[in-house]
């Protein structure tokens, strides 16, 4: 067995001056124009290729027009080091520790971007938990990273564009995607294409090509999943259309509610949120300062924008924390915050999750995955801390992270926060912090009043 | 044209095996989709015992726990196949 030092000294070091979390399109984007300051920078993110979500696969399968300026800016840029598969598992200020395959790693920051996207809200409803039920946006991430599909029969279902997107990466990648059930009326959908065409006429396009490509599906409104049966794994499922029901079989089953922002670090580090159509977003100037000096946040974390809004947030961002205030506030870039902004808006207005979401779980249905606690066990509880201690709610790997979402849902309980470590980590990557100095008491954070 | 890619395809094919069986996997894919194409829809055991496999695909959820190489808690949607990888699903939670 080799001895716990073997592991420490594998422990690398890095110090820099700005510190960007997530290489999707804002974490790129802000990386290229922080770039052109000459500044120390490092770009870290989990995974082992730059793009997030929505540009997963690597820059091999990128076909966005956008991606590879920024990316030939962001690899040619000598004063630019980019970490991957680095996990963050603890942040304070001006450090930061990172989980890697090859050990611990610690960086030390003056400035911070966090630019760490966004995660499906899922909601429980009777054998969520089989496999082959999903995420939608899980689906499309698990095609993109080689999950075969071909002839298998998908349904997608849920509520927002997502399901459109996912059923076209599942479609391309040869499934049979049975139809698309969509929660939301059609006059709902409706209100939104229209409020599309008036804030983003491109994007109306686009979804109308999307819903030709998709033709061959059918596109249900005012519908949802209301169970999946099968025994190891998903065999069929109850499908509730308006008010008649029937059970469609399948072999896959791919269902989300939309997006919700990864803010558990900007909390972490006393970053000001405010409660936004039933979710929080973080709270950023026009040059995407947080409330925290020295703290910017671009893209998702500011509200669910999809990809115009990462990228014109990431890039403002990046031109502000660089010292390049000027350009951040140029007036072609700030047109296009308020024209991303404006589709945010829309997108919260008419996929805010209701109350008919809450009726699909069950009173033995599970709300806590990771640690099996039921919805009837979650009754007797006023808060989500109280039930946490006494079920292990929100305990497990997972930390709460789709739990505290779904009980916001479910039972109206406030966001719940974490505490580090913020993902598991393996006790050699936590006893690297035993080999940085601690912090001088000035720089100690400051809890933000306005939580 | 045909010809090169199967060259392509002979040259990036390698073994692995999930649960002891050798298993042939092709180009650059995670390991749940080495265990979807190997028919194993199964990454963990919960800890009441039920059957989990991946859901958000992305390194949040924590479902597609596996053992990999031995080291148990490996996440199977971040983790890319590799030549003599050994796979070990559905075992008993923590």
């Amino acid at each position: 067995m080799k001895p716990v030092t073997d592991k420490l000294s594998q422990h690398r070091q890095f110090d820099c001056e700005l510190l960007i979390l997530g290489a999707g399109p804002a974490g790129l984007s802000a990386a290229a124009a922080a770039s052109a300051a000459g500044i120390s920078i490092i770009l870290a993110d989990e995974n082992a290729q730059p793009g997030g979500q929505i540009w997963r696969g690597g820059a091999a399968q990128w076909r966005d027009p956008r991606t590879q300026p920024l990316w030939q800016t962001v690899q040619s840029a000598a004063n630019l080091h980019c970490l991957w598969q680095a996990r963050l598992v603890y942040i304070e200020r001006q450090l930061a520790l990172f989980e890697t395959p090859q050990g611990p790693l610690t960086v030390r920051w003056n400035k911070l971007l966090i630019a760490t996207g966004a995660r499906e809200l899922l909601l429980p409803f009777p054998g969520w938990t089989l496999p082959g039920v999903m995420g939608a946006g899980g689906l499309q991430a698990l095609i993109k990273a080689g999950m075969p599909v071909r002839g298998k029969r998908i349904v997608v279902a849920g509520s927002g564009p997502l399901l459109l997107a996912a059923a076209m990466t599942a479609k391309a990648a040869g499934a049979d995607v049975l139809c698309i059930a969509e929660h939301q009326s059609w006059s709902k959908l409706a209100g939104f294409l229209s409020g599309l065409v008036w804030t983003a006429p491109k994007k109306a396009w686009q979804a109308l090509v999307l819903r030709w490509q998709l033709r061959h599906s059918p596109y249900l409104s005012d519908s949802r999943v209301i169970a999946a049966h099968g025994q190891q794994a998903l065999a069929s499922l109850t499908l509730q259309q308006g008010q008649q029901q029937r059970q469609v079989s399948c072999d896959i089953l791919a269902c989300g509610f939309g997006l919700l922002p990864n803010l558990e670090i900007a909390r972490q580090l006393g970053c000001a949120t405010e409660a936004w159509q039933g979710f929080l977003r973080g709270m950023v100037d026009q040059q995407q300062r947080s409330s925290q000096p020295d703290i910017w946040l671009a893209g998702e974390a500011c509200g669910i924008g999809g990809v115009e809004q990462a990228l014109v947030q990431g890039c403002i961002a990046g031109l502000a924390a660089s010292g390049q205030s000027q350009a951040a506030l140029s007036p072609d870039l700030q047109d296009q915050r308020r024209a991303a902004l404006a589709f945010a808006e829309l997108l919260a207005r008419y996929f805010k999750p209701d109350q008919r979401l809450r009726q699909l779980c069950q009173p033995d249905t599970l709300v806590c995955r990771c640690e099996d606690v039921s919805k009837q066990q979650l009754q007797a509880f006023q808060d989500w801390r109280s039930a946490k201690l006494q079920t292990r709610l929100g305990m497990g790997p997972c930390q709460g992270r789709f739990c505290a979402s779904a009980c916001q849902v479910l039972f109206d309980w406030p966001p719940a926060d974490l505490r580090p470590p913020v993902f598991p980590a393996k006790v050699s990557t936590l006893c690297a912090l035993a080999a940085e100095p601690a912090p001088p008491m000035s720089s100690q954070t400051q809890v933000a009043d306005k939580d | 044209m045909s010809e090169c890619s199967d060259t392509e395809s002979a040259e990036d094919e390698f073994s692995i095996t999930i649960n002891g069986q050798p298993v042939r996997v092709r180009g650059r894919i995670s390991v749940v989709a080495a265990l979807m194409q190997a028919n194993q829809l199964v990454c963990r055991q919960s800890v009441t015992g039920e059957a989990r496999f991946a859901v958000c695909g992305m390194g949040v959820c924590h479902e597609c726990r596996v053992r990999i190489n031995q080291q148990p808690q490996q996440l199977a949607c971040q983790t890319w196949c590799e030549p003599g990888m050994a796979i070990v699903t559905a075992e008993a939670a923590l």
